[in-house]
């Protein structure tokens, strides 16, 4: 997998700074990061909430500097954030001024597709996540499902060699959460895209994953990783399947055992912790 | 389909079924509380600046028409300056310095505004003089602008321009500053270039800003223009009322007043529209939440 790795994160070091009554501090947020994500790979980064997670998937983008280490996306150093990795937020960063089908172009535009390529490539990937009728929809006038549905298809639509995803059902209700699950799974098995997803959801992170890594607490480093053994596609049957409690259990066990995921993490600890 | 309230608000009867939009159409909500005037706000409206007219109109006529001119005799001066092409050929000057100083000062105040905002060199090199100018008030700096620019067409652009160069300015940079940092990250992680930045974010998300600010400037402007034609060469509306004070003829006073009122009207519903125009996803915004 090495050679091929789709990303390949090495000895990543970030530290936030901040001021305080007693002079400046740093604050160590992710230490000694390494990882990789096979091409068509589907990894979970899963832990405790302020571990670092969301600040990792911004690194792998480009949108933070690191403070030592490296990230190499299909074996060349990541440069400056691009179309080859595709981030997609957690509160959907939708642009209000713009209606579903010019959320979708933003990507497109910004690579200089030129305009009917930009609107037939929009609307096959607003068909594929089943916005068809809603292209002229300003983002408020969409539930918040839909509008994380255009977050997909604006990321989807740029045609990235991967997908970053942040938490990208965090701030949805559990049915919606279940049902854009099962159309990623769906998606990405039409799209054959290689995806890392950072969740804190152990069951979100099992029902998707080929592969979980397990973070610590700050700083955050994978502590473990397991691969998740569950025949693909998988329906709604695999979330009641003998085999999905297993795994599940599993990581659990992980999680209680190598990081405080079940002792409230954040108490007390506000500082620099990005959500 | 139409159903009575008592109908569709009683249990018993059935209702048709929602069409494929989920709404049953025909339906009336329940009358609203409060009575007549309450429903009909544009009657009190009426009744009160008739009554002021009338009341005008009697009290006018009993004084001398020097002191207070009455709503019949303003009439008659209305007719005629329109007549004699007076108040065109006013307005026509009017609206020429105003359109010619607003133009400036929205090209101008948008390009500094956007400069200060996403610039802290430009803001820390210009902030100490638009901040003293936007305090300072034009009237002040007429004759000045007199001697630099003479009394004629230019003058008065110049203090228009400088009415509302600040509103705008101003706004802009607040809205440029107020972007959200997570949009600016959306298309910096799709490899946008500053440029791209400014034109797919920034600016966008600064227009209902900057249309706030226009909406100030066109009241400033009009005030501008009045105090143009007052203190440089007389002309264009302002130059009527003061011609007209001169006279002691107060009926016509009234008339490039109330043109002027109807002009600041007019320029501020303008603004306003083309403000729902410029930010159709803030007009829904509003639509949702009524």
């Amino acid at each position: 997998m090495t050679a091929a790795a789709a990303l390949d994160v090495r000895n990543v070091r970030k530290l936030f700074f901040q001021p305080t009554p007693r002079g400046p501090a740093g604050l160590l947020v992710l230490d000694d990061v390494s990882f990789s994500v096979g091409a068509g790979e589907f990894v979970s980064a899963l832990g405790p909430s302020g571990c670092g997670k969301t600040t990792l998937a911004r690194i792998i983008v480009g949108l933070e500097e690191v403070a030592a280490g490296a990230v190499l996306i299909g074996g060349r150093p990541a440069g400056p954030p691009g179309p080859d990795r595709c981030l997609v937020f957690q509160h959907y960063a939708l642009l209000p001024w713009r209606t579903v089908l010019g959320n979708v172009e933003l990507a497109m535009e910004i690579q200089g597709v030129a305009k009917d390529e930009r609107r037939t490539r929009a609307r096959r990937f607003i068909e594929l996540v089943g916005l068809t009728g809603f292209e002229t929809r300003y983002p408020h006038q969409l539930s918040g499902g839909m509008q994380q549905r255009t977050g997909l298809a604006r990321a989807l639509a740029a045609e990235p060699r991967m997908l970053i995803m942040d938490e990208p059902f965090g701030a949805l209700d559990a049915q919606m959460r279940t049902l854009l699950q099962d159309e990623l799974l769906r998606i990405c098995d039409v799209m054959k895209v290689t995806v890392l997803f950072v969740t804190h959801s152990i069951d979100e992170a099992v029902y998707l994953s080929d592969r979980i890594l397990v973070f610590s607490a700050r700083p955050g480093r994978p502590v473990a990783e397991l691969a998740v053994e569950l025949p693909k596609p998988r329906g709604q049957g695999a979330r009641s399947s003998h085999r999905f409690t297993e795994i599940r259990k599993a990581v659990s066990d992980v999680l209680a055992e190598r990081t405080d995921y079940y002792r409230g993490v954040d108490e007390g600890r506000g500082a620099l912790h990005r959500d | 389909m139409e159903l009575t309230k008592a109908a569709a608000l009683s249990t018993g009867t059935e209702l048709p079924p929602p069409g494929p939009d989920g709404l049953i159409y025909g339906l009336r909500p329940p009358p609203d509380e409060g009575g007549l005037l309450v429903r009909h706000p544009s009657v009190i409206r009426v009744t009160s600046v008739c009554v002021v007219l009338v009341v005008w109109e009697l009290y006018g006529r009993a004084l001398n028409p020097v002191f207070l001119s009455y709503p019949v005799a303003i009439g008659r001066a209305l007719v005629e300056l329109v007549g004699n092409g007076q108040l065109l050929d006013a307005t026509f000057q009017t609206l020429r310095a105003l359109a010619a100083g607003f133009g400036v000062a929205l090209v101008a105040g948008v390009g500094v505004g956007f400069l200060m905002g996403r610039s802290r060199l430009v803001n820390l090199t210009l902030d100490p003089f638009v901040t003293a100018l936007y305090n300072t008030p034009s009237v002040a700096l007429i004759p000045l602008i007199q001697l630099w620019f003479g009394l004629g067409l230019t003058a008065k652009i110049i203090i228009v321009g400088l009415s509302a160069f600040f509103p705008i300015a101003i706004n802009t940079q607040a809205g440029v500053r107020n972007v959200g940092q997570g949009l600016v990250d959306v298309v910096r992680a799709y490899g946008a270039t500053d440029r791209q930045v400014s034109t797919k974010v920034v600016l966008p998300s600064a227009v209902p800003f900057i249309m706030a600010g226009v909406r100030l400037a066109v009241g400033r402007a009009v005030i501008g223009v009045v105090t143009a034609e007052f203190f440089t060469a007389i002309s264009g509306l302002g130059g009527l009322v003061i011609v007209f004070s001169n006279a002691f003829a107060t009926a016509k006073l009234f008339v490039p007043v109330l043109t002027l009122v109807a002009l600041g009207l007019g320029l501020t519903s303008l603004a306003k529209w083309a403000e729902r125009r410029l930010t159709p996803w803030k007009e829904s915004e509003r639509a949702a939440a009524r």
